[in-house]
């Protein structure tokens, strides 16, 4: 690894005049006989290192990278937390991080990533304006919380501080992003859900979850007090210590109350607490709904009338990552939005960040199905060819504008982040 | 050691020097990676730090922080009496197993044996011991069903899982063995003449146990309620998983402002937390001193 970044430093004026960024595709679609063969030669040899959580660290997306661009991909998957630990304290132990829009906020400003020109990615212009200018469409609001145009660009080539408007430097690329809202188990509440609220309604006493994950948890638990009408937070990802207070002390009035069977961190725990039936509704993820489906055991992934709490990733570039390597990673973040990785996510029901690439990767069926809300007219297959949902079904919440259209808030860091974590273990301690 | 390196040594160094030498390699080992980074962890305790960067610097307020918040003493009480409950739960079952082991089984063969079935158990990790409670004690367990079948009980029992109980119960299981194991070898090198001459001496058979054996095992309780006071104590997954993210501990409590990268804050507890295990353990040896009997 290290004795190829040497050599392909050296020859970087090479490879420039070559014409590097057609090269990938070229080599891609198997009409690399033209070129120089140095360069397929050497970027058989690259290996991108990239860490992220089990959301996106998809086996088969290295597969289809090494396919497709020739070079290695190797991945590690780390939770939530362990990716912004990583990031921060590790940042030459890898090439690419896949990491959300809420932790670069934390990320960035220290300095161990690159920004991405912008004029190296071939699609930026058809990327979900979510990420652009913030708005889904021209009359939308941007939602509350680390809203990932925010956080998305920064004021210069070595800039570190984030710009409020689109700039030609990018911290990450999106990649994958989702609404999340409550699991239910249909069979066990035994009436209409709703709302947030319905969380904390005594009649599911002891049978009820939320995240662990302090600065995701929180928001869950101001949704449900927002529903309560208790109070109006100002900004719900970025409560003052009063609102925090407000918030700490409601969780920990319900947890005395007996409400709350566990809080869970991990995507499995998740799973087993709602397959199990120790918990008829909770804060869950949509890849977690369809393995519970998966068993057989009906789950849905309820829609809100107070809207969704979302988050996105992308993937950014380290701050040592050159040459070569950095060129590689370019041609990788440009294959991501080319259409095949976004099909299979959207398969997931994630959603990708380039639409119109990935609508050509998929069918008629299962475009009218995951992204327009529409019934389907066969089975719909998981990527590894399992069937997911039979014939006939509506993706709970519907399309891809009415998800996407009614986030209340996005996944963030507060300013008073260290008071927050402070209360959180006096939640947890309680 | 062969007499020509010997040699060699010596012409090298002073004859005061070689224990010195023959030293030296454990102590490089305990300076990297014990000294180091637990002095480096006393120095970031004092260090300021905002949510993304750690700011080298010289203040008290983590320690403030730490010591006088009213959820750091909950979570040590907390923690504390998790330690209690296990430590004596794991210490009377320690010492029977213990005992059996070293005085009713007959043979060292059969001994060795059934001490090697009690380690069993950890030959797998010990989050799968901990996980597989999960099934067993859950609300449609295999527990709760099976007493629901029989009729015992109409309503499923709650507590068994995510509870405090469920948390005692996997540490007693996790634990136990590091009870039997010193208190084992400490039975085994009792002098069997002592027992006969308490026999002789009219001695009932608990006796034996409360003026010979308990106090012949002293050592191996020590050694044993070491290891399962700081494991409990530092512990912070079992808390999680079997508390389902319920209750606190100091560990539990440290993992969380890691996860935050507020490391400065982890570091004071960190600190605290090893001075109040350093003081338990001190206070252990002061009761008993372990290297009379070894």
């Amino acid at each position: 690894m290290t004795t190829m970044s040497r050599r392909g430093v050296g020859r970087r004026g090479l490879l420039k005049t070559a014409g590097l960024a057609t090269l990938g595709a070229a080599a891609g679609s198997g009409a690399i006989t033209g070129f120089p063969t140095i360069w397929a030669q050497q970027i058989k040899n690259v290996t991108i290192r990239q860490f992220g959580t089990g959301v996106s660290n998809l086996n088969a997306i290295a597969d289809k990278v090494k396919q497709d661009l020739g070079f290695t991909l190797q991945m590690t998957a780390l939770d939530t937390d362990a990716v912004t630990q990583k990031a921060v304290t590790q940042p030459r132990s890898y090439d690419v991080a896949d990491i959300e829009y809420f932790a670069i906020k934390k990320v960035f400003p220290t300095g161990v990533m690159q920004p991405m020109d912008t004029k190296r990615i071939k699609l930026f212009d058809k990327i979900v304006p979510i990420f652009t200018t913030g708005k889904l469409t021209p009359t939308s609001v941007v939602a509350q919380g680390t809203a990932p145009s925010t956080v998305a660009f920064v004021d210069g080539k070595a800039g570190t501080k984030f710009a409020p408007h689109p700039t030609e430097w990018a911290t990450l690329i999106p990649t994958i992003y989702n609404a999340d809202t409550l699991g239910i188990r249909p069979d066990l509440v035994g009436r209409p859900i709703s709302h947030w609220k319905d969380l904390v309604d005594p009649a599911f006493k002891g049978k009820t979850a939320i995240l662990a994950i302090p600065g995701i948890g929180i928001m869950d638990a101001a949704m449900v007090i927002e529903s309560l009408g208790m109070m109006k937070y100002v900004d719900k990802g970025n409560m003052t210590k009063a609102e925090i207070d407000k918030t700490v002390a409601f969780l920990i009035e319900t947890k005395k109350s007996g409400q709350f069977r566990a809080f869970w961190k991990s995507f499995d725990e998740s799973v087993n607490l709602m397959a199990s039936g120790e918990v008829v509704i909770q804060s869950m993820w949509s890849p977690a709904v369809a393995a519970v489906r998966s068993k057989g055991i009906a789950c849905k992934y309820q829609p809100l009338a107070e809207g969704y709490r979302a988050w996105a990733g992308g993937l950014g570039l380290a701050k040592h990552l050159s040459g070569l390597e950095l060129d590689a990673a370019y041609e990788y973040i440009n294959w991501y939005l080319s259409g095949w990785a976004g099909a299979y996510l959207n398969r997931q029901g994630y959603y990708s960040a380039v639409l119109e690439t990935a609508q050509k990767f998929m069918s008629p069926d299962e475009w009218g199905y995951w992204m327009e809300g529409k019934p389907a007219q066969a089975d719909i297959l998981s990527p590894e060819g399992k069937v997911m949902e039979k014939a006939g079904a509506v993706r709970d919440g519907g399309s891809f504008t009415e998800r996407m259209g009614h986030v209340a808030c996005w996944n963030s860091v507060m300013t008073e982040d260290r008071y927050m974590i402070q209360k959180w273990n006096e939640f947890i301690a309680a | 050691m062969n007499p020509g390196l010997r040699r060699a040594l010596s012409r090298l160094s002073p004859p005061g020097l070689t224990p010195y030498l023959q030293a030296a390699l454990l102590a490089l080992v305990l300076v990297c990676f014990l000294l180091l980074p637990i002095i480096a962890i006393a120095v970031v305790s004092f260090f300021d730090y905002d949510s993304v960067h750690i700011i080298p610097s010289f203040i008290l307020g983590n320690y403030h922080d730490v010591l006088f918040s009213e959820v750091t003493w909950n979570t040590y009480l907390s923690t504390l009496r998790f330690t209690a409950i296990v430590w004596s739960v794991t210490l009377v079952v320690g010492f029977w197993v213990a005992f059996y082991l070293a005085f009713e089984v007959r043979g060292k063969g059969t001994q060795l044996v059934l001490f090697l079935i009690c380690t069993i158990p950890f030959l797998t990790s010990n989050i799968i011991r901990m996980i597989s409670w999960v099934p067993f004690l859950g609300r449609e367990g295999l527990l709760n069903t099976a007493l629901l079948r029989l009729g015992l009980i109409h309503q499923p029992l709650e507590f068994l899982l995510f509870s405090d109980f469920a948390v005692v119960l996997a540490d007693v299981h996790l634990y136990t063995l590091f009870m039997v194991t010193p208190i084992f070898n400490t039975m085994m090198r009792i002098d069997r003449r002592l027992i006969e001459a308490a026999v002789d001496g009219g001695a009932r058979s608990w006796q034996i146990i409360a003026n010979v054996i308990l106090p012949l095992s002293k050592t191996g309780i020590a050694i044993g309620s070491i290891f399962v006071v700081t494991l409990v104590m530092g512990d912070f997954i079992t808390v999680r998983l079997m508390s389902g993210g319920q209750s606190a501990s100091v560990g539990l409590m440290i993992a969380n402002q890691i996860s935050l990268l507020q490391y400065p804050a982890a570091c004071a507890n960190a600190v605290v937390l090893l001075a109040v295990v350093l003081l338990m353990i001190a206070g252990i040896l002061r009761i008993v001193d372990i290297r009379k009997e070894l």
